[in-house]
């Protein structure tokens, strides 16, 4: 019955704002965390494994550890800012704040509620991206121009784990139950999907399932971009996945979170 | 049965509205009116329907069948259209306790697409209708309940609205900050403003009501002005007595009274008797025997029983 075009407007910007607004009481605290992690890591793996583990080869290059973790650092941070923005705070707002039913008093849809809510997800990931990227610019962990495209996969990669994040958050019946999704989704990517080392040390059979991860995907295209080395293929491929992904979460989110809220 | 709206422009004509839960049936078959200008009541126990039929006037709840039209528009077609031209206040403080005040205000003008400097002058204005100006920096959850529903009123006022939605507006307040909300719909009602209202308040309805609906079990079971029902249910005059006695249960079925009869006490609708009262303290008064008007929670209690709503 859900008649999804017509309901989805640019008025989602408004419910956006609603949450910038917001937002901008603790930014200190929002840039806070992407200006001192990589700072953390860096110094922790710069320093602590450099003797450990003194380079890594990937793609036919040779680069130091450090060099080698960053993008990951940075797609990862992309990853957790929507995910945790549209699983704990949406569903606060959602669940205890009643926030979303006073907005479906005004000329809002709940498809642009939920819209606004998912692209302010990917905005506090674009934000982290861009405080993360200067930080490993300065330490020079960022080549450029190719770094700068970090910006606008920030908004992909945080489109897309924001819609799945909002599937979550119009199917769980308690806020505890987000640590499933965490614990069985998140966390094995987050050590999985070529962050801390290359994709083909794994066994094939765990390569091919590491390949269906969206944060591979990201975490190729920023280590790409970070190295100057983004080729059309790549972007094509691992772009297009995230592309695909964020294409088919999103309208479920829509149509998850239509279902819970409009009875 | 006449028309009572007769001429008049129907603000919203529900008819024959329908919502179904699964299984459960929420509102059965409900009709009414409300003309420009009314302030209407949907009265009825908990589990009656009256937020269902709320949400459904305001398009937040799908229709299961019959139709709802509000200004004259189809709420599920127009719902947008619809809801530029209505203020909702809900039942929950549903305040945005992530900003302050003046920010309520100012960010819920934004839903409505008002421009910044319009939302500012409409935050202000709204700010003194409710006496809340002197706290307009504070957080929403340094309010008191009071305060909190001042502010809900005057979020919902934001759009300057035709109709005004009301569900349960002065539930959990203390009498003083009850008559400010009161004060504040009458007020709003002169500058000819429509007001859907449920309450559990029977007083509240009947001071404030033209015209209401009592609904049990998601139907209609009367509607009409308040004064008038009370003097069709109950009558002018009720009295009460306690404890009653075998003599008077006698009395009264043998002269055909309308009559209750509560465990100890008896309640008896005096309707055209006038000088019954004069009577019964005469020959069966035992011990406690009041007269005093007949109500609308007379009206009520007679109408939807006495049995618990759980």
């Amino acid at each position: 019955m859900s008649t999804a075009a017509p309901n989805l407007t640019w008025r989602f910007m408004r419910v956006w704002r609603r949450d910038w607004i917001v937002n901008l009481k603790s930014l200190h605290i929002s840039f806070l965390v992407p200006l001192f992690e990589p700072v953390l890591y860096v110094a922790a793996f710069g320093v602590g494994f450099r003797l450990l583990i003194p380079q890594v080869t990937f793609s036919g290059l040779t680069v130091s550890y450090v060099a080698f973790m960053a993008p990951a650092l940075i797609a990862t941070s992309i990853m957790y800012n929507a995910f945790f923005e549209n699983t704990f705070t949406s569903f606060v707002r959602m669940f205890y704040q009643k926030t979303y039913d006073a907005m479906l008093a005004t000329p809002l849809s709940i498809e642009e509620v939920i819209t606004g809510e998912i692209v302010w997800g990917a905005t506090k990931s674009v934000m982290a991206a861009i405080v993360m990227t200067a930080v490993l610019a300065v330490c020079r962990l960022v080549a450029f121009p190719q770094g700068l495209l970090l910006v606008p996969l920030a908004l992909l990669g945080g489109l897309a784990f924001g819609s799945i994040a909002m599937i979550f958050t119009g199917l769980v019946k308690h806020i505890d139950m987000f640590n499933l999704p965490i614990f069985l989704f998140l966390t094995p990517m987050f050590l999985f999907s070529g962050t801390f080392f290359p994709i083909d040390t794994l066994p094939d059979w765990a390569q091919r399932l590491a390949y269906t991860f969206p944060l591979t995907h990201l975490v190729t295209l920023a280590r790409s971009m970070c190295f100057n080395l983004l080729t059309w293929k790549a972007a094509l491929i691992s772009g297009g996945y995230l592309v695909l992904f964020t294409g088919f979460c999103f309208p479920l989110a829509l149509r998850v979170m239509r279902r819970r809220l409009i009875k | 049965m006449e028309d009572p709206l007769a001429g008049a422009e129907h603000i919203i004509e529900a008819t024959h509205a329908r919502k179904l839960y699964d299984d459960l049936v929420a509102v059965d078959d409900v009709t009414f009116s409300v003309a420009r200008g009314e302030l209407f009541g949907i009265l009825g126990p908990n589990g009656a329907g009256k937020t269902s039929t709320i949400r459904m006037t305001y398009g937040a709840s799908p229709l299961s069948g019959g139709s709802l039209r509000v200004f004259g528009l189809d709420i599920a077609t127009e719902w947008r259209a619809i809801r530029e031209r209505i203020g909702v206040c809900h039942q929950d403080d549903n305040l945005d306790t992530d900003m302050g005040v003046r920010e309520n205000l100012e960010v819920f003008a934004g839903f409505f697409g008002l421009s910044r400097a319009e939302a500012r002058k409409r935050a202000s204005e709204l700010l003194d209708f409710i006496e809340l100006r002197h706290r307009e920096t504070a957080q929403v959850n340094e309010l008191s309940g009071g305060m909190m529903r001042r502010l809900v009123l005057a979020r919902s006022l934001i759009n300057e609205p035709e109709l005004l939605i009301l569900d349960e507006p002065t539930t959990g307040l203390d009498p003083q900050s009850r008559h400010q909300v009161w004060d504040r719909l009458t007020t709003l009602k002169e500058r000819g403003v429509s007001i859907l209202l449920t309450t559990h308040y029977m007083e509240e309805a009947a001071r404030l009501c033209d015209r209401l609906v009592i609904i049990d079990h998601g139907r209609v079971l009367v509607e009409g002005k308040p004064r008038d029902l009370v003097a069709q249910y109950v009558g002018s005059q009720v009295i009460e007595m306690a404890p009653v006695s075998d003599a008077m249960r006698e009395f009264a079925q043998a002269r055909g009274l309308d009559h209750e009869v509560l465990g100890t006490r008896m309640i008896l609708y005096c309707k055209d008797h006038e000088d019954l009262f004069r009577i019964v303290t005469e020959r069966y008064c035992q011990g406690n025997c009041t007269l005093r008007m007949g109500t609308l929670e007379d009206v009520f209690l007679k109408l939807t029983g006495r049995e618990l709503r759980e």
